[in-house]
């Protein structure tokens, strides 16, 4: 397996990157305040408007560093890639595969299935570390319904039929979210999902690390050849990476719906870190985002053993080792694809 | 692997200053500036290969002297840092 490499987060607005010879420069009214080789770096991520050299963008686009701009509140708005890399035969599979509704509802079923089993994970570990601390009848009912789910999504016939189940899934989930934050109560709660924008704290914090999980399931398709934008689950819309949100499904309660909950529990941020804007949507605070920015780093180095591959992997390569198993049953080496189920 | 590299450069003429200059930019295309001519580089085998292989074209072995120091995976025990010219860990979170 790979090395992890380290992602560089710019949360300075007036930063300009450069290059220099093989390094990464920035500079904050030209006065370079860091500087690092590119090897170090496996992407660099930029929130707000900053400007960086088209030499740079040469260099990441190269060396296979991905360089994405979000905006200031984490909403993504370009990244850079060089020449296309990888297998042309495995693209065109993936097309032809992505146009077939039976292909299609085959995927599209082993991804929920993976999230939902891992969204019942999140339960369970729940239960079984706080038991004692609340009414968790409700957490026991939505645990047992997302097992059935997970057998009826594997028997559906049709895309319909697994966004249903999905969607259905998903509200469940949702809906005992509040019953896991136990600390904060009064700052934190959640009665629904609410996107775009987030309505509540909790919901502006899934938010943002749905955002980085995006950007990081992206790459990790454009780093095995597979073209992150034509999805099996998720059709295809201009400007929406559809196979990074395919994918994206199997990690979202284990990275990011636990790491939001345990930041809460453990006070690492607090009320105080939100702003309410006009239109009613929350965000992070500047500072807040640091915070956020340095736990997911963390979270992204811990190591676990992968349970198919069997290998020990740090949980940042998660994406990577997915993008693997799945362009490896595109091309028909594998006669399934193992979603990443957490144990 | 990290790798520590200091070296010296004799400087008394023109073609020496030149050695220098280009001895520095290596090393700072493979790692960090932690002391005037000493660098932490982070790299793995291939990378220190080329590293290695470029210094040793550029230097005059009866006048200039490289030293590789290897400091291995767990470099982070072995390296500590007092006074001024805060570095960077290459492996923790970075964020400007």
């Amino acid at each position: 397996m790979r090395k992890l490499l380290n992602v560089l987060y710019v949360t300075t607005p007036d930063a300009f990157l450069a290059k220099d010879g093989e390094n990464l420069v920035v500079r904050l009214q030209d006065k370079e305040v860091f500087r690092t080789p590119i090897h170090y770096l496996e992407g660099i991520v930029t929130f707000g408007y900053m400007g960086s050299s088209p030499a740079l963008l040469g260099l990441c686009a190269e060396r296979g560093v991905s360089l994405t701009f979000l905006n200031e509140h984490g909403k993504f708005l370009a990244s850079v890639s060089g020449p296309v890399k990888g297998n042309v035969l495995l693209r065109r599979k993936q097309y032809r595969m992505a146009d077939s509704a039976g292909d299609c509802t085959k995927l599209a079923a082993r991804f929920i299935m993976g999230k939902i089993a891992n969204s019942r994970t999140v339960l369970r570990r729940f239960i079984s570390d706080h038991g004692d601390k609340c009414n968790l009848s409700r957490i026991e009912r939505i645990s047992k319904g997302l097992a059935k789910n997970i057998v009826k999504v594997s028997n559906a016939t049709s895309l319909e039929e697994i966004r249903g189940i999905e969607g259905e899934t998903a509200r469940d989930y949702f809906s005992v979210f509040d019953d896991m934050i136990l600390n904060q109560k009064e700052s934190f709660f959640m009665k629904e999902r609410s996107r775009r924008p987030p309505m509540d704290k909790v919901n502006a914090l899934l938010s943002f690390f749905y955002t980085l999980l995006v950007n990081e399931n992206r790459s990790a398709l454009e780093a095995v050849g597979l073209d992150p934008y034509v999805g099996f689950l998720h059709r295809d819309r201009p400007g929406r990476p559809g196979l990074a949100l395919d994918l994206m499904e199997e990690f979202r309660p284990y990275l990011a719906d636990r790491l939001a909950l345990n930041l809460i529990n453990r006070r690492q941020i607090t009320g105080e870190d939100f702003v309410k804007k006009e239109s009613g949507g929350v965000i992070l605070k500047e500072e807040a985002r640091k915070t956020v920015l340095e736990a997911w780093q963390k979270r992204k180095r811990d190591e676990l053993t992968h349970p198919y591959l069997n290998e020990k992997i740090p949980v940042g390569l998660l994406p990577y080792a997915q993008a693997l198993l799945l362009s490896r049953y595109l091309r028909g080496d594998l006669d399934d694809y193992p979603p990443f189920v957490w144990k | 692997m990290m790798v520590l590299i200091t070296y010296d450069v004799n400087t008394t003429t023109e073609a020496g200053k030149k050695r220098l200059r280009h001895v520095a930019k290596q090393c700072i295309n493979y790692g960090q500036r932690v002391q005037n001519s000493v660098f932490e580089c982070l790299v793995d085998p291939v990378q220190f290969a080329q590293l290695r292989h470029r210094l040793e074209e550029i230097i005059d072995k009866e006048k200039d002297s490289l030293r590789y120091y290897y400091l291995g995976n767990n470099w982070k025990n072995r390296v500590e840092h007092v006074g001024t010219r805060a570095t960077f860990d290459p492996e923790g979170t970075i964020i400007v």
